[in-house]
Order: structure tokens, then sequence, then C-alpha cells
């Protein structure tokens, strides 16, 4: 088992440097900021909670959290099932297996910026594959125009852009289940339904947690793609967390309120993830 | 039902490939002719787009630059983790419980809150506009994931080689070099392959941290983007050249995807 | 319960066996007489697993038919064929309670469920499980996940033969004879036929009334546990039963006697029926070995103390023989003679024993 040491400490010197240094230093800023307020010229008064509570009752904020909380709650819906039955659908083994998960894993190599322009060329009405089609079809289709296009676009986008991951990871926690469990089931006479119940999605759930708990932590986040695709409209329709706080940050640079609203975003993030992740570990240690 | 079973990820696959593929065949275009005309496959094939780029310093330097930082962070990364993760993974002390859950929270920072400090954090210690900056900053995300993904691997490692090795009269580093690397040789790897995944794909602070000398090729594409109208053809050549560095590194480790994808953990 | 039947079984992992090696069974005829048990016994790549697996149906053999009962079940899968199977790390349903585990295949097959109620009870008080019926299976010790598999297939009474592969490989070393002695118990109630795979002599020897010793994908000597050691019809059974395994040395055979290093052996068996072979080896367990005044002349190596006994080793000529002694008593040191019992001394010939009509 593991021995006392508080050599232990020497060792992860490196690493709490590096890190401390780049949390702990900018986060201080931020708290600082939080709780002063500037009319220029560096001179900084205390202004307590009240860049929090403007944020707390701002609509902007409300509103971005909405669309965040919308976008995430979508993408884990379909990413997950998706990703999911895609692995279930992936032979075990043989020859096509490494080809297959190698294309799948392209997209999330792709730096995110050339994905959203990638989707930004691919869903225009006049020069996209998929806009023409889509208004090929009839539908009026067009994302820098119609929230709702705009939408289902960055959804399509993120679908297109993360599902794999979920597919890898499943798939890892599938290929996990020794054969004799499938023999076992056979003579019990399951059903593929009963075989899916009571022995693949039980051996999955570790992987499946990991999974979601990546995929909501990285939407909660995220900014690069939807920026370059839609830029955050038409107006504001997909303007997610992410993106408002830089708007307000680098953009009006109100530093106030935009300190406040990253900690209330960050908190907010740090809450759902560790809530993910007791229920991880303590299922690990059981 | 038996034979259709394949059918779900070949159609997955052809999905993730279509704007790929619309990518490169504008890429062979001229952007007059996408703006244009609209066709399958470029009418006029043209390569004018790439001998833009690999002649233009403007943009090849930007794939140098974010090759060189997204390198000096893989190797910082994995480099600092390697004893984090082997105290995490071998020794009790102070607070370790904490610390580790201290670390993934880091993880889990949206990059946008970090924005405007990094900004001014880095100019202030003077390290604006520089590979090393992109570099550091990166290691807020990358090295709390290379430490959970080595530790993972380490504690798949009995105690007793660390003390048959002692025993054998090694000295610590001779032992952790010679001995215990090579045992998690598949751990260093998938630390290593998410941690450049990971630095290669963000944009957000690689553009707030750089302006000129260090500008990677994400920021050069969205200046280009947005200044003197849609050079679309150019765009489209870049961002193809931006997918041959990921697409090679799976290919190195596509027989770890399998496995290594667990993370060491599953 | 049915009798069942391998003919002609041959099976190959490979699409286009070319050589020998590439068939994993080689050559299988076999019958298995209702409610017997039977142990499959050999070493690791022997084929037993395989043909354990083609009787269950969870492979298709290349060649060759399976009956049940005299019906070709050579092409149905293993839930029609009433069959149960317990495997070597045991296999649980783990959201499931340890009863609805045991009413899984029940359900499955859609039986009323007052009556599921009532077997599992049933079964689950054989198997000593009733105190824990409402576990969830999940955190349970691995005797209690095997007995677990077990029930499973004792809960069907539509069960031909219940397989067990390996089964005590994950058991604890204190808790196997335990579990030995259920099977041995449960099987002497229940009476339906048992196959028992397994390369541990001592598992297959205490559990079966018969024994299926295989080799490289053949049968090489079916029988009793005595019959196996007393008269192995192969060198094979008799090194592989028995520890010390039975002393294999080479001999020729001249004027009708058998000679071992050119010293005369007394030999029960065999020596007529050595035409044509190319290997000549004499037979005989260490327990039929002794000092004597006179005999074959060999040298005190070392010896062994094995508890209820000694194992002596001894060089003759280059060759190795190996001798039982009392726990008490003196041993002999330097240059001695040993004889061997005529009666349990026999001449094989390229491995099978000489003269044994039904070999194969």
């Amino acid at each position: 088992m593991k021995t006392e040491n508080q050599k232990g400490w020497f060792f992860i010197l490196p690493v709490m440097l590096l890190v401390a240094f780049n949390a702990l230093v900018p986060l201080m800023t931020v708290v600082n900021y939080s709780v002063q307020e500037t009319f220029g010229n560096n001179v900084f008064f205390w202004h307590g909670v009240g860049w929090f509570e403007d944020v707390l009752h701002s609509e902007r904020f409300h509103a971005a959290l909405g669309r965040q909380l919308l976008f995430t709650g979508t993408i884990l819906a379909i990413e997950v099932p998706l990703g999911v039955a895609i692995a279930l659908a992936m032979p075990k083994k043989g020859p096509w297996v490494p080809v297959c998960l190698v294309l799948m894993a392209l997209p999330l190599l792709i730096p995110w910026n050339v994905v959203g322009a990638m989707w930004n060329i691919f869903a225009l009405p006049d020069i996209g594959l998929l806009g023409r089609m889509i208004n090929g079809m009839g539908i009026d289709y067009n994302m820098t125009q119609q929230p709702w296009a705009a939408w289902f676009t960055v959804i399509l986008m993120d679908v297109w852009h993360w599902t794999s991951l979920v597919v890898l990871l499943a798939y890892a926690g599938l290929i996990a289940i020794p054969d004799a469990y499938y023999q076992a089931a056979k003579i019990d006479g399951a059903g593929p339904w009963a075989v899916f119940r009571h022995i693949q999605l039980p051996k999955m759930k570790k992987v499946l947690t990991i999974a979601v708990l990546l995929r909501f932590m990285d939407s909660f986040m995220i900014y690069t793609e939807p920026f370059v695709l839609t830029g955050g409209g038409p107006g504001n329709s997909t303007t997610f967390l992410s993106i408002d706080l830089v708007k307000i940050a680098l953009g009006q640079f109100d530093l106030g309120p935009a300190a406040a609203m990253s900690l209330i975003y960050f908190v907010i993030t740090l809450l759902v993830s560790w809530v993910f992740y007791t229920v991880m570990t303590r299922d690990e240690a059981q | 039902m038996q034979r259709l079973k394949p059918l779900a990820p070949i159609l997955y696959i052809l999905f993730l490939m279509l704007p790929i593929y619309w990518l490169v065949n504008m890429s062979f275009k001229t952007t007059n002719e996408i703006l244009g005309s609209f066709s399958l496959w470029p009418q006029e094939f043209t390569l004018a787009n790439y001998r833009t780029i690999f002649t233009d310093p403007t943009w090849y330097m930007g794939y140098y630059n974010s090759l060189l930082y997204v390198s000096i962070n893989t190797t910082i990364s994995v480099a600092a983790a390697l004893p984090a993760a082997y105290a995490f993974s071998r020794y009790r002390f102070l607070g370790d419980k904490h610390l580790f859950f201290w670390l993934l929270t880091n993880r889990m920072a949206p990059p946008a809150v970090f924005a405007l400090p990094f900004f001014q954090l880095y100019s202030a210690v003077g390290l604006f506009d520089t590979h090393i900056a992109v570099a550091l900053a990166h290691c807020l995300f990358n090295i709390p994931l290379a430490v959970w993904i080595l530790e993972g691997f380490m504690s798949g490692v009995p105690k007793e080689l660390d003390e048959t090795a002692y025993v054998d009269g090694y000295s610590f580093p001779r032992f952790f070099f010679r001995i215990f690397m090579p045992s998690i040789s598949a751990g260093i790897g998938v630390a290593a392959f998410f941690c450049f995944m990971f630095s290669w794909v963000e944009l957000l602070l690689a553009k707030t941290l750089t302006a000129v000398a260090a500008k990677p090729i994400a920021a050069t594409m969205t200046k280009t983007a947005s200044s003197a109208g849609y050079e679309l053809g150019l765009l489209a050549a870049a961002g193809c050249l931006t997918i041959i560095p990921g697409a090679f590194v799976i290919y190195f480790v596509r027989n770890y995807i399998a496995k290594g994808f667990a993370l060491g953990r599953v | 319960m049915a009798k069942i039947g391998l003919k002609a079984l041959r099976h190959s992992y490979h699409p286009n066996p070319q050589a020998e090696a590439d068939w994993a069974l080689r050559r299988i005829d076999l019958d298995w007489d209702d409610g017997g048990a039977y142990a499959l016994l050999g070493p690791s790549g022997c084929g037993k697993t395989t043909l354990l697996n083609i009787i269950s149906g969870l492979v298709v053999p290349t060649e060759g038919r399976v009956l049940f009962d005299e019906r070709d079940v050579t092409a149905l899968p293993p839930d029609q064929r009433h069959i149960a199977q317990v495997f070597q790390f045991p296999v649980i349903y783990d959201t499931m309670s340890v009863y609805d585990n045991l009413a899984f295949p029940l359900r499955n097959r859609g039986v009323a469920e007052d009556r599921v109620d009532a077997r599992v009870r049933e079964i689950a008080e054989m198997l000593e499980l009733s105190d824990m019926l409402k576990t969830r299976a999940a955190g349970l010790a691995a005797d209690s996940k095997q007995k677990i598999s077990l029930g499973r297939g004792l809960v069907r009474d539509d069960v031909n033969v219940i397989m067990f592969d390996e089964p005590l490989t994950v058991i604890d070393p204190h808790l196997k004879w335990k579990l030995r002695s259920k099977l041995k118990e449960l099987h002497q109630k229940v009476r339906v036929t048992m196959i028992y795979v397994t390369h541990d002599q001592t598992e297959a020897l205490t559990f079966a009334d018969q024994v299926v010793v295989m080799q490289e994908g053949e049968i090489v000597q079916i029988g009793s546990p005595v019959e196996l050691f007393e008269r192995p019809a192969h060198t094979f059974v008799g090194h592989f039963i028995g520890s010390p395994g039975m002393n294999v040395l080479p001999c020729e055979v001249r004027d009708g006697g058998a000679f071992f290093r050119g010293h005369h052996v007394q030999v029960g068996e065999g020596v007529g029926h050595t035409s044509g072979a190319r290997r000549l080896e004499i037979g005989v367990r260490p327990e039929y070995v002794s000092f004597a005044e006179s005999g074959i002349p060999a040298a005190v190596v070392k010896v062994a103390d094995a508890g209820r006994h000694r194992i002596v080793e001894l060089s003759a000529d280059g060759s190795r023989i190996h001798l039982l002694a009392p726990a008490g008593g003196a041993i002999p040191e330097g240059a001695v003679h040993v004889r061997f019992d005529p009666a349990r001394t026999r001449v094989y010939a390229d491995g099978w024993l000489a003269g044994r009509e039904d070999a194969r």
C-alpha cells in the first residue's frame, strides 16, 4: 500500500508551481476585480458584492446561462446514447477496428477554430454542401439569419465534433467485458435487450461516467467553435456563457462584472463536476 | 439484424468525413470559383492556395509556432506530471487527496475566465507573445490531465517492483528511469497524446497570449476570415493542413486507442 | 437428462487447416452416459475447453456430430440444448440480487412466478445461499458467486448436462475442497450428467466416476480414477496422474523378455506386442519400486520428504528412477539395487500400452 512519506511534497513541487502560477495568481486577480470598482486610471474602490448582485440579477446573464444549459442538456442527450449505440455496433476485433477508430478519432484532433470554420463553409446556404442540401429540400435554412438554424448547426457541429469521444470511451469499456458473460447470457436464454441492461450497461458505468463528466465540463465551457461558426448570433441567440464572458471582459473591458461573472461561472462548473466526481469515486471505492 | 450492425459505424464515419471532404474540396478551388459556382469537385483544380501557405511566412510560421508551443507544452506537462503522479500513487502525505482533487478542478476551469487575467499576468512577467507563454498557460489544464492519466497507470504497477529494485541496489533516479518508466510506457504515450491533443486544438488562450512572434495558425486563420473579405480557398487549405498533424498522431497511437482511452482506469 | 454422443468430432480454429497442428481436436468419438460424473483432464491447450464448448454449443465443430439422446444437436445454439455451464471466473449479473440471479434463467423462459420462487428457494437451500437471497450479488466473495453461477444451472429442470470449465480457479485454496465436496454431494442428489474440465488431477480424481484424459486434441484414456492410476494406457497418463508420476524408462525387447540397460526386468504385460514399434519403454509407478538385494543397480541421488512418505530419486545408467519409501526407517545410501513389482510393470510401445486393444 502507500507509505507515509512527506517526501511526496517534493515530488509534486514542479506541478504545484506550474499549476499554481497559472491558477492561483489569475484567480486572485479575478477575485480582486470582482469586489472592486474602477473609474479608470487604475484607481480602485471597494465594491463588495455589488458586481455579484448585478450579475446574478442581470437579464443578460440569465439568458446566457439559460442558453448554455439548453445547449449542454441537448448535446448530452444526443451524444451519450448515440456514442454508446455506435460503440455497441462496432465489431469487437478484426482488421477493420483500428481503421474505424482512427477515422472516428479524427474530428477530435482538429483545432477548434478549424472545426468552426469548416462547419461555417459547410453549412452556409450559398456555398455549403449542407446548406444547399437542406434548402434544396424546400426548408428555408440560413444560420446567419435564423436562430433555429444557428442552433441546429451548432448542435450538429458539436455532435459531429465530440460524439467520437463517447464512442471511444464506451468501446474501451465494452471490449473489457470477458466473453464468458455473453456465453452465460446465451445459456441463460437472455435476449439482446437483457444482455444490454444486465451485462453491458453495468460494466460500462465507469467509462460512461467519465464520458458524461468530460462532455458536461467541456460543453459548459465551450467558446471557440460556436464563436467561429456563428459569432454568437444571429443577434445573441447562440451566445453561450463563455462567449458572453469574453465579450464583456475583453470586448468591453468591464472588469468588475466580468470578474464576478467569471467566479459565478467557475463555481457552477465546480459544483456540478464535484457531484459527478464524488459519485464516480464512490463507486470505485465500493 | 446481425448483418445490419456494421451499418451504424459506417454511416457515422461517412457523416464524419463529409465536412472534411467539403473542406478539402474547397481548398483546391479558387475563392472566385467557390463564390461563383457550386460543385462537388473543383472545376478548375488549383494548388494556388497551398502554394501561398507554403511560401508566405505569415502562414507557415503559424504552423511552426503552433507545433512549437504544443511540443514544449507536452514535454513540460509530462515531465512535471511524472514525479507528481508517482507521489500520488505511492505515497501518503499531508493533504494528498485534497490536492489531487484541486488539480482536477483546474481541468474544469473555463478558459474564458482566465483570458483576461492571463493576458495581464503574462504581460506583467514579460512573456507576452512568446511560445513559452502559451506552453505554460496550457499547463493549467494539461498537467492535471497528465497527472490523472499517469497516476492511473502507475497504480497498476505493483509496489513490489519498486522494492525489488531497491533491494537490488538501484538508486531512486536509476530505478525511475530504467525500470519504472518503461513499465508505464503506454501510460506516458497516452498522457502525451492527450496533452498534444488539447494543446493543439485550443484557441482562446493561444490567441490571447500572442500577437505576432508566436502567433499560432489558429489566429492567422481567424485574421484572414475577418480582414479584407473571405479568402475562402486559402482558409480551406490552411484548415486542411491543420488536420494533418492530428491524423499523424492518431495513426501513431492507433493500437492504444481502444485500450488507452480507458485512461488506464477501466 | 440425456445421453451425449460425440461422433467423429474434429475441430480447428483455422479457416483452412493444413497440418495436424492446426487441429485443436484431432478425432473424438465418445459416449457419455446419463447422470454420470465425468472429468475431462489434461494439460493446458489439450483441447478440453474446446470440447466442452462444442458440447454446450458455444462452438460449432468443423467436422462431426453431437448427439443428445440420439438427436443431432450439432447446429443447435446453447439455449436450445438445455445445458448449463459454470465458467472459470464467476459470471453473475452485478445489478441483481442473488434471488434475481437465480430466477433469471427461469424468467427468461416464461416460467410462472410462483414456480420460480419455489425453485429458487429449493436451489438456494441446496447451495447454502438461503440467507443471502436479498443481497446484491456483486458484493459477495468468489466462492458464493460461483455457487450462484452453479445455481443458475440447477434451477432449470430441463437441464441435460452441467459443464464446469475449471470452476475453482479463482477460489481460495482453503475453500476449494469445500466447494469440491459440495459439487460431489450435489451430483449424488441431483443425478444430472456433469462434465468437469480441469488440469488439476486432484479435482478430477475426487469428483469423477469416469475420467477422460486428453492430450493434444485426442482422448488418451477413459476410465475410473483407480483404473487410470493402476493401469495407464499411455505414458502420458502415467506421467500426468500421481505425484510423482510414473517412471518411464527406455527398454529393449529381446527373446520375449524386456531389458532395461541390459538388465532383465520382469514385466506383467505388453512384452509380446511390441513388433513395429519405434520406441519402447517400461512404465512403473514409484509406489511399486522397492529396494532389493539384487536387481537393477542404481545410486541414490536425493531424498525428498513429502510428509506421509518420502520420494527417493535414484540414478541408473543415466536414467532417473523415483521410488516411494515409507516415512520412518532408514534409506540405504550410495549404490543400491531396486526391483519393480512385475504385476505393475508394463511395456509401452510408442507411448501406448503395448497390446492394449482399445488403446484409443
